[in-house]
């Protein structure tokens, strides 16, 4: 099965469950994320956030998509791109960005870094090892399923974290044991700078790969938050009633460089091309294209932007002044008590 | 005829070398070929020896690791190359029980000459997983040999040796060193594995480093003169197999030693160091030997704990103070205060990698 809008009116019927209330919700999360991320883009050169970050730019909808479709008590596993989850999670802009400027309000207390956004109590952890927290994310649907709890467990990863052999060995594990799992690839179509093609051979297939080993799988438009959505609903309510794991693979594109904050296309490993047409693709825009029916659309864009904005220059303010941890956190939370 | 390059041009070039010498060299890692190429390491290697002996590769860690420990096994001689040494732990089977036991174990009947390059380090906010230091878990495995080269000339020496080498070698290089300028000639030259140098000779105290903390010993060596005390800087090189001799003979001379490694205290090179120098030179320890090393905790990110986390020229100098009865300083006395933050290693540094 592929999800996809082709039309407006195919994309109409296709999201008649939903309200319209929804879908302005989702463009404000990924607008959210968006301002966000630019804004630190924009100051990082001030060289006061002293942790490398991946920014999520261009890669909103898996992030929103996915997360409308979860329960706070549901959890989602990330990576070293974390910004875009953890906020659509629900995850507290404060502490994010206060973890960025390794202050002591961070979500880590400044332990972790931008890679390392985490916060239980909404469901969320991110680490930087590539495909490490794919058997993570089985473990927490395992523990969910021996407590008889109907919450499910999302492990979000990039492209290349499908060429750690855990991946096989998580897909096997969740499909054994039909396991309130679902695996989230957003296929940005690089590694850092290496392509696919120097990575994986053409023939090889994901959804192959998943099916093979017993899981359900499903190819989306990841730049369309509403595919994104209903694909991730299904499989989310197929996981709670016991029905096991579901992969899907999100096709997506990241605008800045892997790590950092400029634009790199002039480095040459991948064409201003291919880039431009992504960005004709770009997740706000389509959806975008989609509400612009309603009139007031665009004037509630505007609306969106400057709530969104008074919320990031707060937040960046309050981090900002927030204090370093002391010399004494160095050594706390070694050990649980 | 002599010649500045950096610790980065001095490795590309003995890989180049080594390359071009011998066509069973060859080199894989993720991002080989990429523009920034391993921190300018390998820049080149793949328009001159193509993509069969300057391969890019999955984000397959294990599977690669043993991939290549094969193709050593047909004759090849593998380098393998990680960013950061946290990748390469996904690869721990295959180096720990296949590649360090494959001689021993089979009697003798194969080699596995194969080097794998790790770079450790630290600054700007790597964190708990991108800046350990995890030098002595190698250092702990029989059938390994782990070098830790400071400066651009052993740079290029040892992996020359490391190369030529039939047993498997890890190659750790700290972030802060690749652009670190030095002397360095242009033909081929080795040196050995396992031979420690003294950077600094001197009669007072010794003063043992490797990889990134030499820089800092050294530094220290220089402060600690302008207050009068000659200290004695080695630079083990390697760290398996380590050179005893050189640290037992400095110390008969100075009967002070400080160990500064950038890692952690328990089960740590420097407390080996300390025990060899205790076991073999008890007589001529005049105070008790010293450990300066890393607080047994992760690996933090924030700035805000940087300065009390990696130790520096002013712990060491202050740790040979106290050793010698003196009173201790502080940087500002001594007009060290380093300009830069202490999260990186010069102003040119801007993150975010
Ligand atoms: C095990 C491991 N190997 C290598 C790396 C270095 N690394 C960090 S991010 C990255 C690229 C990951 O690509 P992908 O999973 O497709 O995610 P994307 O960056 O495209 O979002 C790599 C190789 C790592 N963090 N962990
Ligand atoms: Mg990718």
């Amino acid at each position: 099965m592929e999800l996809k809008i082709s039309d407006r009116q195919s994309y109409r019927e296709y999201v008649n469950e939903l309200k319209n209330g929804d879908l302005k919700l989702f463009y404000y999360d990924m607008l959210r994320i968006r301002l966000v991320e630019e804004k630190i883009a924009e100051i990082y050169p001030e060289q006061e956030m002293r942790c490398p970050v991946h920014l999520s730019v261009g890669q909103e909808a898996p992030a929103v998509g996915v997360c409308k479709a979860l329960g706070k008590d549901d959890f989602a596993l990330s990576t070293h791109r974390s910004h875009a989850h953890y906020l659509a999670k629900g995850g507290n802009l404060k502490a994010m960005l206060s973890e960025l400027y390794g202050r002591e309000t961070g979500c880590c207390g400044g332990k972790g870094g931008s890679m390392h956004l985490n916060d239980p109590s909404i469901g969320f952890y991110a680490v930087p090892i590539v495909g490490s927290t794919i058997p993570i994310g089985v473990g927490i649907a395992l523990g969910f399923k021996i407590q008889n709890k109907s919450e499910v467990s999302v492990a979000f990863f990039g492209d290349a974290a499908t060429e750690e052999g855990v991946l096989s060995e998580s897909l096997n594990y969740a499909a054994l044991c039909k396991l309130p799992v679902i695996f989230i690839c957003e296929n940005n179509l690089y590694s850092v700078y290496s392509p696919l093609s120097v990575r994986q051979p053409a023939e090889r297939n994901l959804i192959d790969i998943a099916k093979a080993h017993g899981v359900e799988a499903f190819k989306c438009d990841g730049n369309d938050v509403v595919a994104v959505y209903n694909a991730t609903t299904k499989a989310v309510e197929k996981a709670r009633i016991g029905g096991g794991p579901t992969l899907l693979e999100l096709s997506t594109y990241r605008y800045y460089e892997h790590c950092g904050t400029n634009f790199d296309n002039q480095l040459g490993y991948r064409s201003e091309e291919e880039f431009n047409l992504w960005k004709a693709k770009d997740p706000l825009k389509m959806l975008a294209l989609k509400l612009v029916e309603d009139d007031n659309f665009k004037l509630e864009i505007e609306q969106m932007t400057k709530v969104i904005n008074l919320e990031i220059t707060d937040a960046f303010a309050f981090a900002k002044s927030a204090p370093y941890p002391d010399e004494a956190s160095l050594f706390t939370h070694l050990y649980a008590k | 005829m002599e010649r500045i390059i950096t610790y980065a041009k001095a490795l590309s070039e003995a890989i180049d070398m080594c390359m071009a010498k011998d066509d069973k060299v060859y080199i894989m890692g993720l991002g080989v070929p990429d523009p920034s190429g391993f921190f300018g390491t390998t820049i080149g290697l793949q328009e001159k020896y193509g993509k069969m002996r300057a391969m890019d590769m999955p984000t397959s860690e294990n599977g690669m690791t043993g991939v290549a420990i094969g193709s050593a096994l047909t004759g090849m001689r593998p380098i393998m190359a990680h960013h950061r040494m946290e990748f390469a732990l996904l690869a721990t089977e295959q180096i720990i029980n296949q590649a360090a036991n494959w001689h021993y174990m089979f009697g003798g009947k194969s080699s596995m000459p194969l080097v794998i390059r790790m770079f450790i380090g630290r600054g700007w906010g790597q964190g708990p997983q991108h800046s350990q230091s995890l030098q002595a878990m190698f250092a702990h495995i029989p059938g390994l040999k782990v070098i830790m080269p400071a400066t651009p000339y052993d740079a290029k020496g040892l992996m020359v040796s490391a190369i030529e080498d039939n047993n498997p070698v890890i190659f750790l290089e700290h972030r802060w060193l690749h652009t670190i300028t030095g002397k360095v000639p242009e033909a081929i030259y080795r040196i050995p594995i396992g031979k420690a140098n003294i950077a600094r000779s001197g009669s007072d105290v010794t003063i043992v480093a490797f990889s990134y903390m030499v820089i800092e010993a050294l530094f220290a060596a220089n402060i600690l003169m302008k207050l009068g005390i000659d200290a004695e800087v080695i630079d083990m090189r390697s760290i398996r197999p380590l050179d005893a001799d050189a640290v037992l003979e400095s110390v008969k001379k100075t009967g002070h030693l400080v160990v500064a490694d950038q890692a952690w205290k328990t089960g740590g090179i420097a407390g080996e160091i300390i025990a060899i120098a205790c076991e073999e030179a008890f007589g001529f320890l005049k105070a008790k030997p010293v450990r300066l090393t890393l607080p047994d905790f992760p690996s933090p990110s924030t700035p805000g704990l940087t300065r009390y986390y990696h130790p520096r020229a002013i712990n060491i100098i202050n740790s040979v103070l106290k050793m010698l009865g003196k009173n201790e300083k502080t940087e500002e006395e001594l007009d060290i205060v380093q300009k830069s933050p202490l999260d990186i290693p010069n102003k040119e540094f801007k993150g975010p990698f």
